[in-house]
Parts: C-alpha cells; sequence; structure tokens
C-alpha cells in the first residue's frame, strides 16, 4: 500500500497544484473583475430588465408596488398613437442628418488641417472647444445669441439688409435646424481629432505614386484620402447616430421641446413622462423603443462594417 | 482657415466680451467685442456671492469629478487588467455581458436607476452620483486595449519570480500603462464636469447641485440679467478649458486612439 502511494503521489500531487492554481486564478479573475461586474450588474443589467418589465405596466414609482398593473401591449399600443411621442421620433430621425453634414465639414477641415506646417495643434485646440465646453453653457450663450429682437444673429442680419429675419428657437420651423446647427459645431471637433488620426495614418507612397502618374488634388481626395478613411468614416457615422439618438441636455436646457414640440426628442419626453407625469410604465416602453433603436444602429454597423469599408 | 477658426470661437468670444460688460451694452451693434465700458469685477462678484452659492457649487463639482475619476480608473484597470491577463473560467462569457451593458443608452434605463437609488438610499446624494459615473464599460474597454499591449514577457517574468496577479498589477501593469490611465482620468473628469442629466435626475438640494445645475438655475432665474449669465456659464467653462489645455495632448491621442465618446 505504501508503495503504490509513492508510486501515484507525484503524478496526484502535479494534478492537485495544477487545479489549485487554476482555482486561485479563477478567484483572482473575479477578484479583478468583481468590482465593476457589481457595479454593472445594479446599475446597468437589473435596470434594463426592470425597464423591459415595466414597459408591459401601467405603474408609477410614487405608488406602491402593489398598484402596480400589467397590462401587456397596451403602452405600445398607445404610443403608436401618441402624437407628441410621433413628433419627438420624427424628429430624433431628422437629427441623424446632424450626423453626415458634421463629418463633411471635419473631414474637409481635417485635410486642410493635415497639411498645415505651423499651428497645427493651435487649429486642434480651437475647433475642440466646443466638444469639451459644457452643453448647459453653449446652450445659455446661444439663446442669446439667437434672441430674436436684440440678439446679434439678427441684429448682423439686419444689418447686411434682412429685413425679417427668422426667430430661430421661437418659430416652429427653424427651432428644430437652430438647434442641429449648435449640434453640427458641438460635435464637429470630436469627428475632426479622429479624422485627422486616420489621415496621418495613411501610408505617404500612395500620394507619391499619385504624384507621379499627375493626379490633380481633387483626384488625390476622391481616389485615396476618401476610401482610405472610410473606416473611420464609417464609425464616427454609427457612434454619431447613437448619440443623436442620446441627445437630451441640449433639448432640455435650450427649448424644452418648445414650440409646440418642434424640438422634442425621444429621451426629453421620456424624461417628462417619467418624472413631471410620473407614468414610469409608459415612459419605460419608451425607453425600450429607444434602446431598440440604438440595437439596430448597433445592428446595422455589425453588418455593415464589411460592406462599407473598402479599401 | 482662420477665417473658419475664428468664425468657431466667435460664440465664445461673444460670450466672454458679454460677461465683462455692464447689462446695458450687452446687446450694442455694432458688436462691441472689446467692451466699452467695463464692469468685469462688479459682474463676477455679483454672480459669485450672490443668492445662487457659485462656490457651493463649484466645490461639488470638484468634489464628485474627482471622485467619480478616482474610483472609475481604480475599477476600470482592474477590470481591465483581469479582463486580458488573467485566465479565469466564464472570461469571455463575463466580457459578453460587460460588452452587452455598453449597448445600452443610459436613458433608457434611467427609471430603474432612479428607483434603485431611492431604495438604497442614494438618491439626492454626492456617493450615488459618483457610482453613477464610475461604471461604466467604456473605460474597461479603453484601458483593456492598453493592456493587451503590453509585452507578455514582463508579466511572465514576474509570474516566474513568483509575484501573484495584485503584485504584477500594481507594481508592473499599473506604471508602463500610466499614460493612458492618464488620458482616461482626463476624459473621466471632462464627462463629469459637463454632466448634466444624471446631477438633474439623481440630485434634488440646492446644496448638493453641481454647477451645470446652477448656471442653468442661475440663468432660468435671473431673468434679463444677461450679462450675470454670461459671467456665470464663464465661470463654469473656464476651469475645463484651462484643463484642456494643459492635458490637450493626452485627451486628443485618446480621443483619436479610441475614437471614445461620453
Amino acid at each position: 500500500m505504501d508503495n503504490k502511494i509513492t508510486k501515484t503521489a507525484p503524478r496526484d500531487r502535479a494534478a492537485r497544484t495544477r487545479s489549485a492554481a487554476k482555482r486561485k486564478e479563477t478567484l483572482s479573475g473575479y477578484l479583478f473583475i468583481g468590482p465593476m461586474l457589481l457595479g454593472l450588474t445594479v446599475l446597468t443589467v437589473i435596470p434594463t430588465i426592470i425597464t423591459f418589465l415595466l414597459s408591459f405596466a401601467d405603474w408609477s414609482f410614487i405608488a406602491g408596488v402593489d398598484k402596480l398593473k400589467w397590462t401587456g401591449f397596451k403602452n405600445f399600443a398607445r404610443l403608436v398613437d401618441d402624437r407628441v411621442f410621433l413628433v419627438s421620433l420624427k424628429n430624433n430621425l431628422i437629427l441623424l442628418l446632424v450626423v453626415p453634414i458634421q463629418l463633411i465639414i471635419s473631414l474637409a477641415l481635417a485635410a486642410i488641417i493635415d497639411k498645415l506646417v505651423y499651428f497645427k495643434s493651435f487649429f486642434k485646440i480651437v475647433f475642440f472647444l466646443p466638444y469639451i465646453s459644457s452643453i448647459v453653457a453653449v446652450s445659455i450663450c446661444f439663446q442669446l445669441l439667437f434672441q430674436p429682437s436684440y440678439g446679434p444673429i439678427n441684429q448682423f442680419l439686419r444689418a447686411i439688409g434682412v429685413s425679417n429675419p427668422p426667430t430661430w428657437l421661437a418659430d416652429i420651423r427653424y427651432a428644430l435646424p437652430s438647434v442641429m446647427a449648435i449640434m453640427v459645431w458641438v460635435g464637429i471637433g470630436f469627428c475632426l481629432i479622429v479624422y485627422l488620426a486616420a489621415l496621418q495614418s495613411i501610408p505617404k507612397d500612395l500620394y507619391e505614386s499619385a504624384d507621379i502618374d499627375g493626379a490633380g488634388t481633387w483626384t488625390r481626395f476622391s481616389k485615396i484620402t476618401f476610401p482610405m478613411v472610410s473606416p473611420t468614416t464609417f464609425f464616427l457615422l454609427v457612434t454619431g447616430f447613437i448619440s443623436s439618438f442620446k441627445a437630451f441636455d441640449i433639448i432640455k436646457v435650450l427649448t424644452e421641446g418648445r414650440p409646440a414640440y418642434s424640438t422634442s426628442v425621444v429621451t426629453y419626453y421620456l424624461y417628462t413622462t417619467a418624472f413631471e407625469n410620473l407614468k414610469t410604465g409608459y415612459a419605460s416602453s419608451m425607453a425600450l423603443i429607444l434602446f431598440g433603436f440604438v440595437l439596430l444602429i448597433t445592428l446595422f454597423q455589425m453588418y455593415g462594417q464589411k460592406k462599407w469599408v473598402n479599401y | 482657415m482662420l477665417l473658419a477658426g475664428i468664425a468657431f470661437v466667435l460664440p465664445f468670444a461673444w460670450m466672454i466680451s458679454a460677461s465683462f460688460k455692464p447689462e446695458i451694452d450687452v446687446f450694442n451693434y455694432p458688436i462691441e467685442w472689446i467692451p466699452k465700458h467695463w464692469n468685469v469685477y462688479e459682474n463676477y462678484r455679483e454672480v459669485w456671492s450672490g443668492e445662487h452659492p457659485f462656490g457651493v457649487y463649484y466645490w461639488n463639482t470638484i468634489k464628485v469629478s474627482l471622485l467619480t475619476t478616482l474610483l472609475s480608473v481604480a475599477v476600470s484597470s482592474m477590470a481591465a487588467y483581469g479582463f486580458s491577463h488573467v485566465d479565469f473560467k466564464g472570461k469571455n462569457a463575463m466580457f459578453l455581458l460587460v460588452l452587452m451593458t455598453f449597448m445600452v443608452p443610459s436613458y433608457s434605463i434611467i427609471v430603474p436607476q432612479f428607483m434603485i437609488f431611492r431604495w438604497l438610499k442614494l438618491f439626492d446624494s454626492h456617493l450615488g452620483l459618483i457610482l453613477i459615473g464610475s461604471f461604466s464599460a467604456l473605460g474597461t474597454f479603453m484601458l483593456r486595449q492598453f493592456f493587451l499591449g503590453l509585452h507578455k514577457d514582463y508579466l511572465e517574468a514576474a509570474k516566474l519570480d513568483g509575484a501573484g496577479h495584485a503584485r504584477i498589477f500594481l507594481r508592473i501593469a499599473i506604471p508602463l500603462v500610466k499614460p493612458a490611465l492618464a488620458t482616461y482620468a482626463i476624459l473621466r473628469f471632462i464627462w463629469t464636469w459637463n454632466d448634466y442629466a444624471n446631477p438633474l435626475i439623481f440630485l434634488r438640494s440646492d446644496r448638493l447641485a453641481t454647477i451645470q445645475l446652477g448656471i442653468q438655475k442661475f440663468a432660468s432665474e435671473s431673468g434679463v440679467y444677461y450679462s450675470l449669465i454670461m459671467a456665470g456659464t464663464v465661470s463654469a467653462i473656464l476651469p475645463l478649458i484651462l484643463i484642456f489645455i494643459v492635458g490637450q495632448k493626452q485627451v486628443i491621442e485618446g480621443i483619436a486612439m479610441g475614437g471614445v465618446k461620453g
């Protein structure tokens, strides 16, 4: 018996230490990711599940849990007929236009800045300033700039002969475009920086051989620069779409959805429904739809990555 | 190019110059970029010592932003190390879970978060606000990229010397990714400083309000005192602009590299 033990022990011990080491490794793995996992579970995973459940209920969080009524798809049926919701959703879709405009301007600016010898980082800072400034401060400032009767923008327009300048944020037709203009201004810095990085990674010999072939500036741009940055364009397009669906601060501070819901967006309507009208269930169903749209864009990204990116 | 640059900063120039003027001159036309009459001291004194406690808002914002940044860097770098250099069962599944939380738009879950915070007594507290800002998958992804870029040899050598993961993480990995940590820290600080939605939803008391809530309240309650409102907004933006100018290399590199967005 003794003999047997001494024979198997080394292999046994080795296996045991190996599995102990494995267990130790697993333990330390979970210790490292534990805090983040716990935080995300409590603050994101559980809330996501609750949102999902509540979107099928009629409930207000100030009432007790016993007042909760399951109503199936009633919330969604109501949403389809809710004029304010539909307008908000439509505005969100219009806001998507901000992204391509941003991209065109920032790619053009990036191409120019990339060629500069001096003041490169100066211009980077200048164009990036709006992005790091708080949207609250920016919105308050633009409220004054767009002021209809004595704001600087309209005073300027009158001075150059426009007798009846638009009232911008106060006009149903101009309010949303004004908001979009501000969003473009705010977002250019971010796209510009990412584009500049992409431009710098284009191999120089591509341009050199284009020069040898006698290609003009436009040909160089459309045949080399544009295709080479297409992965970046795609990335910026997708993240831009997603973040435009999350636009909230600017609407809350600048217009509160006015005039006549012409600038309301889904997040803003969700906020007022949940925290001002206290309709928790109804707000949750909007939240789920918002989630759905963002998911759709993400799927589009996964699918489109292969198709769009061409070089 | 220069023209585009100038046009870009015009709103800032107007904001600053308006904050220096007496109220009656704010909307003068042609625009007096350099004020004819100066009223700097009076405007800023009025803002800082008026009935809206800008000093308190400032202190609250600094406190929340700093602590959020610290906690976020700590948890994110730990998770990033775990996901890149520790080999454990269920790693891929856990990473997928983190990845999935990244797709959930924050506004989709504010209502349950609000309810959970009320149950946990975290509503209307700075702690709650700090926790909300600290646990984001973004930091984990960003830092994981850097940890993955570390040379395995360094870490393997330490392991052979008998160092445990805690030691390797603190003594070797962290010092090697310091620049990345700095980048992430500056970005997180900027995002937290500028955050408006979370303080709006998770705070109620005026004495806890951050600067973003503060200037909005100030602007909507000061009615027509535009020079004062502009002095308030300048006060809110200025610290960040300074931080940005000092740390611009880190910020721009971070943005360019990860293409991250808050």
